[in-house]
């Protein structure tokens, strides 16, 4: 991670259309970019749990959906300073890729507040697990809009024709979403083992009593 | 603000969610510790009471 802010702070060239500001880029766009990955490992993981019906899935479902939150959150907070920063505003309603987005975003808070609203067991596993499957249809909806949708002033930077970049911001933006993704991947395992750990702990306290 | 605050203040906001969900995590383990410990303690007390039965007789913390 500090190899990717030494990257992007100090060593990629400066954008010439952005200035300073574009800088931000590289790490709002892997935190994005993780933020819809926990969010799809939450739905596989949901999957797995109703196909196969294995309780660990339920777990694993809930801490991919809550990374995906937190990853969320950020997206929301970096995106709108660099937002301000470029365009003037802190939001935009116009924008369909930010309002889609937030919608995603708060369809996966809701799914806490089914989660916690429902008593623990086979039940409430089962309607959060359908819950995160039906969130992911957001998903590529929320990531393809800014390529559907027509006179936006958020940047296409990757289109068809590729990275719309030189090859040193390339880099460093591929050095970023690695180290977001590595980053992202030991806070999952690191809580996913704090609850498992918890729930062994609550059932050893039961057989003990 | 400056193009550069903007910067800084984007790449702190980052650092400090990020500091504050790994400062909460250490917490949880924190607890975690002291419940294995206690736990621990509870189960030795049992295996040293031999006149009391397992689920009878014996006291929780």
């Amino acid at each position: 991670m500090g190899v990717a802010i030494f990257l992007a702070l100090l060593v990629a060239p400066e954008d010439s259309d952005q200035g300073i500001s574009q800088r931000i880029f590289y790490i709002h766009v892997p935190i994005a970019l993780t933020a819809y990955f926990c969010f799809g490992l939450g739905a596989w993981k949901a999957l797995r749990l109703l196909v196969r019906g294995e309780e660990r899935h339920d777990l694993e479902s809930y801490v991919a959906i809550h990374q995906g939150t937190i990853f969320g959150v950020l997206t929301l907070v970096t995106g709108s300073i660099w937002a301000k920063a470029s365009w003037g505003h802190w939001w935009l309603w116009s924008e369909d890729q930010l309002v889609l987005f937030l919608v995603l975003f708060l369809f996966y808070c809701a799914y806490f507040m089914l989660r916690f609203s429902l008593e623990e067991g086979p039940r409430r596993a089962r309607s959060s697990a359908v819950y995160a499957l039906f969130g992911v249809v957001l998903i590529p909806v929320s990531f393809l809009a800014i390529r559907l949708a027509e006179g936006l002033i958020h940047p296409t930077v990757f289109t068809r024709d590729g990275p719309q970049m030189s090859a040193s911001m390339f880099a460093t933006f591929c050095v970023a979403w690695a180290a977001v993704t590595l980053l992202a991947y030991v806070l999952y395992r690191v809580e996913l083992v704090g609850k498992r750990l918890d729930a062994d702990l609550h059932e050893l306290r039961e057989i003990l009593r | 603000m400056s193009q550069g605050q903007y910067v800084a203040a984007a790449y702190g906001v980052v650092f400090v969610v990020v500091l504050a969900y790994v400062a909460i995590i250490a917490a949880k383990l924190v607890r975690l510790e002291r419940q294995t410990a206690e736990l621990l303690e509870l189960a030795y007390r049992r295996s040293t009471e031999p006149s009391a039965p397992t689920g009878e007789g014996a006291s929780t913390t």
